[in-house]
């Protein structure tokens, strides 16, 4: 890449260092991006129509799961880990610990990704548990890559010149280290059989959401917000309060995906439970963002970074605030199994967790290259993903809400798929616009790295080490 | 570096401790679930048919769980934990684009069906979204001693030759006809069972349940209900007859015309559906496939609305019938 300053001293080399592994991993996590959900659109597409691409390769059941691995472990994890490197070094005002091993990583997150999507497009599922679908021994290659970024990120945050450790590695160091142990749990077999695999398998699928690109998210949160509006997060003591809540309550949902399921009641009311005591963290950390920006919300016009942070806080905020009615036995009688699900999974993963690292790339990537995405290109981004997304969550609450009714009315199940055709409509729509907005992304990451930067770099050297915290 | 300790250290036992609790503890214990009465290992075969339901994501758009709840109850009883004995992978599930299958086998028993729907699930469902799977058939010139060819309909079928299931349809329709629910089982060996159906208030009500219950009152027959009619007839009988009472040339006789249908003397016609038939010419063509019995799926008035819908529906002028002639034919047996 262009260097935007001269590597005349070791310093600028080791941060030259830093800004080609963070472009690196974006660039590698844009790609996914691109690709995962050029996939969710033939998924979407094919709800209206089943009969095309009908060959195995192309069949809905091998491509649904592509494209949710690839979303979440090609595009938010490769992102977040970069991001999450970005701030251990800056916050802690030292080096990487080891450029080596972050390239190591890096390709080891791709090898996994890359096979794992070759596996399943070729029938290889392992057994059709969500979110751990690629066959184990690619998952082995994930957990090895999720090894290296822990040791990595601990290491760099142990060469800290600072006396505290910023509570953003908080976040990532504990949730690339718990992830470790999802991993494990989910990979050994000997208590996975019958009922116990249905258990592990609720275990594993709010673990992975919420102790993976949860804390993750957060993490970046409480260093790019700061960032832009150069004050201090709101309350730091908050933020600590949040993050010894959220790792008490946030494992033990698990069996909410589970409910009214033959798992033992108490567990399914337990999750219950612990899905009520989530708002506790949830409010906690959506508050502590949204008093950091107050009084500066009209900040938003300028800055589109800030927009987007904006966007992936509310996003955080009401998909919990969601998930926690969703989770009442009441109201799952009415949404489980319906598209509604899709909808919070897409307005939690979408609204949040997207959101939040378009913001912090938008935020830091620049300051680490000194390469500027347009402003007409960041307002396509933004508005088209907006937009986007807000169309499909809408059209899948509503018409999930009218296919659980359906069930409930006891008519023929055939009436609850022809009721859901125009909101697959719908869906497709907002799909459509939200996958430009990441052709658009991808163009921004372009110019961010390697291609014309819109904006010449400012004469305050980029690279300037600054403190946040 | 204390600090370090404590909080990247301290956090991960601490979750560590969690995971044990809420992830491995439960697999453990669950694990050791006994398998319910008459819940046996899969075949070789039927084991097979699993590991090709895995491979294109049957899952993502079915489910094998019941609830306990009123919705649910076309779908069979609330399912156990004893049924899961031998459900390795767990193939439970997170959504229902398309309906349960735990008791598919016994909802729609009919090889000819099932394969004619896993060729192009819109040739007998014709709003269906399903994907086709037609992949995995062959298509032949002639097919080989033995096996039938699917008797497609004309639209759907290949200009030349004949369909015949592969090797691997073959073993994923063992597998769909291997889940088959056992009789309902106070499961009282695990302590945190749900509460039978009974015990929980309802949340909510079903219009046309299709658990038998004796003593439904019966529609007279000069006001049959048709609205309920026809819903029962969509739910049970037109994936095979169609909606149109056409059914399928070569595989579901045509309802509309059908001289049983419109004969004067009801009993054949009741009888078919209460025990189902097999083998027998209708209007002179044989087929292949055979009619499933619903006398333990539908109670008496329910198979009167539907014979009555029958018989009233698509130009046929049948006489109508009621609960008790259902009754009467019923206790005649098969
Ligand atoms: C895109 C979602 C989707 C996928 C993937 C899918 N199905 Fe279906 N399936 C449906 C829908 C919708 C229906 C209801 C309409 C119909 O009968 O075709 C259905 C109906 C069925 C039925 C009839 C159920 C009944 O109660 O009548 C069977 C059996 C079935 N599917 C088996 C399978 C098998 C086996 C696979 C995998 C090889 C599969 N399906 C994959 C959507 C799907
Ligand atoms: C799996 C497909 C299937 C389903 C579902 C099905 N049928 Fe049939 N039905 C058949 C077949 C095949 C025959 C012809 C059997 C034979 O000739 O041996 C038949 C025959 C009949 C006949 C006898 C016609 C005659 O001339 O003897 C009647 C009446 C009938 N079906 C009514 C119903 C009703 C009512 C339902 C729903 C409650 C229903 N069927 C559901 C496949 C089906
Ligand atoms: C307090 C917070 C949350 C609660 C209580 C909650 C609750 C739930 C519940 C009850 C379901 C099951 C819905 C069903 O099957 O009917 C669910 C599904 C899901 N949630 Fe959440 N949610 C929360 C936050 C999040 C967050 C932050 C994310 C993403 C980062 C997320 C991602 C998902 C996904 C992907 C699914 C779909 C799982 C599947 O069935 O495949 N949730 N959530
Ligand atoms: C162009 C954008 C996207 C489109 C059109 C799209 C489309 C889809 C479709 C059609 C499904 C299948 C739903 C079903 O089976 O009923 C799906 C599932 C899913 N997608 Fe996406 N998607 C997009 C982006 C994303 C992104 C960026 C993520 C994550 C970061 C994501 C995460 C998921 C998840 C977790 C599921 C499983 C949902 C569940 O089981 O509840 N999607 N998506």
């Amino acid at each position: 890449m262009q260097p935007a300053a001269h590597p005349s001293s070791v310093l600028k080399q080791k941060d030259l260092e830093l800004a080609r592994v963070f472009a690196a991993y974006t660039i590698s996590a844009t790609a996914w991006l691109v690709f995962a959900t050029f996939i969710g659109i033939l998924l979407a597409y094919k709800f209206g129509a089943p009969d095309f691409g009908s060959g195995a390769w192309l069949t809905f059941g091998r491509l649904r799961p592509i494209h949710t691995n690839a979303t979440f472990y090609g595009w938010a994890s490769i992102a977040l880990v970069g991001l999450a490197y970005y701030v251990a070094v800056r916050s802690c005002r030292t080096q990487l610990y080891s450029v080596r091993l972050a390239w190591v990583g890096l390709w080891l997150f791709n090898i996994a990704a890359i096979a794992g999507t070759i596996a399943l497009d070729l029938g290889y599922n392992d057994g059709n548990l969500e979110y751990r679908e690629w066959p184990w021994p690619i998952r082995l290659i994930f957990l090895s890559a999720l090894l290296v970024t822990a040791w990595n990120l601990v290491g760099t945050v142990a060469r800290r010149t600072t006396d505290d450790i910023y509570l953003s590695n908080w976040y990532t160091m504990g949730g690339v280290l718990w992830t470790c142990i999802i991993a494990v749990v989910a990979i050994l077999p000997w208590y996975q059989y019958g009922l116990g695999q249905v258990a592990v398998s609720g275990y594993y699928m709010h673990n992975a959401v919420g102790m993976w690109f949860t804390p993750l998210a957060l993490g970046i949160f409480y260093y790019a917000l700061p960032k832009l509006l150069s004050r201090p997060i709101y309350s730091y003591a908050l933020g600590v309060f949040a993050f010894w809540t959220n790792l008490v309550f946030y494992p033990i949902i698990g069996s909410h995906h589970f409910l009214f399921s033959p798992l033992p009641w108490w567990l399914q009311t337990t999750a219950i439970v612990f899905s009520v005591a989530m708002l506790v963290p949830v409010l906690g950390g959506s508050a502590n963002f949204l008093l950091t920006m107050r009084g500066r919300f009209g900040q938003m016009r300028e800055s589109y970074p800030l927009a987007f942070i904006f966007v992936g806080v509310i996003g955080y905020l009401v998909g919990s605030s969601q998930g926690t009615v969703e989770a009442f036995r009441s109201m799952q009688a009415v949404w489980h199994f319906t598209n509604y699900t899709v909808g919070h999974s897409h307005l939690t993963m979408y609204g949040f967790v997207n959101f939040a690292v378009w913001g912090c790339i938008y935020a830091l990537l620049p300051a680490a290259t000194g390469k500027y995405p347009g402003q007409a290109g960041l307002a396509l981004h933004f508005w088209m993903a907006l937009v986007g997304s807000f169309i499909y969550v809408l059209s899948l609450s509503i018409g999930g809400t009218i296919q659980g009714l359906n069930w409930i009315q006891g008519s023929p199940f055939i009436q609850s798929v022809v009721d859901m055709g125009p909101f697959h409509v719908w869906r497709g729509v907002g799909g459509i616009l939200m996958f430009l907005s990441h052709v658009v992304f991808a163009w921004n990451v372009w110019c961010m790295t390697y291609g014309p930067s819109a904006r010449a770099a400012p004469l305050v050297p980029a690279l300037a080490r600054d403190d946040t915290a | 570096m204390n600090k370090l300790v404590a909080i990247a250290g301290g956090s991960t036992l601490v979750y560590a401790g969690l995971a044990l609790l809420m992830g491995v503890l439960p697999g453990i214990t669950l694990s050791q679930t006994p398998a319910g009465p008459g819940v046996n290992p899969l075949t070789l075969i039927e084991a097979e048919g699993r590991d090709v339901y895995v491979a294109n994501g049957c899952s993502y758009c079915h489910t094998q769980q019941v609830r306990p709840l009123t919705q649910d109850k076309v779908f069979g009883r609330p399912s156990a934990p004893g049924d899961f004995a031998y459900q390795t992978p767990e193939l439970l599930g997170s959504e229902r684009t398309g309906p349960d299958l735990t008791n598919i086998g016994a909802r729609q028993p009919s090889a000819v069906w099932q394969y004619i729907h896993l060729y192009n699930p819109r040739a007998v469902v014709p709003e269906s979204i399903m994907p086709s799977f037609s992949w995995m058939f062959d298509v032949v010139d002639k097919a080989p001693a033995g096996i039938t060819p699917v008797p497609l309909p004309k639209a759907y079928a290949p200009a030349n030759g004949v369909v015949v299931p592969s090797s691997e349809a073959q073993a994923l329709l063992a597998y769909l006809m291997s889940l088959k629910q056992t009789a309902w089982q106070e499961n009282k060996t695990t302590a945190g069972t749900p509460p039978a159906p009974s015990e929980r208030p309802a949340t909510t009500s079903l219009a046309a349940t299709q658990a038998p219950s004796a003593g439904a009152s019966a529609p007279t027959i000069s006001g049959y209900d048709a609205a309920k009619g026809k819903q029962l007839f969509s739910a049970n009988c037109s994936v095979c007859h169609q909606e149109t009472g056409e059914g399928l040339a070569g595989a579901f006789p045509p309802l509309k015309n059908n001289a049983v249908v419109n004969d004067a003397n009801p009993g054949a016609h009741i009888h078919n559906v209460l025990f189902g038939l097999e083998g027998v010419p209708v209007d002179g063509v044989k087929y292949e496939s055979a009619m499933p019995p619903f006398s333990t799926v539908l109670n008496d008035a329910d198979i009167a609305a539907i014979v009555n819908y029958e018989r009233s529906s698509w130009g046929n002028h049948g006489k109508l019938v009621t609960a008790q002639d259902v009754a009467a034919e019923r206790a005649k047996g098969k």
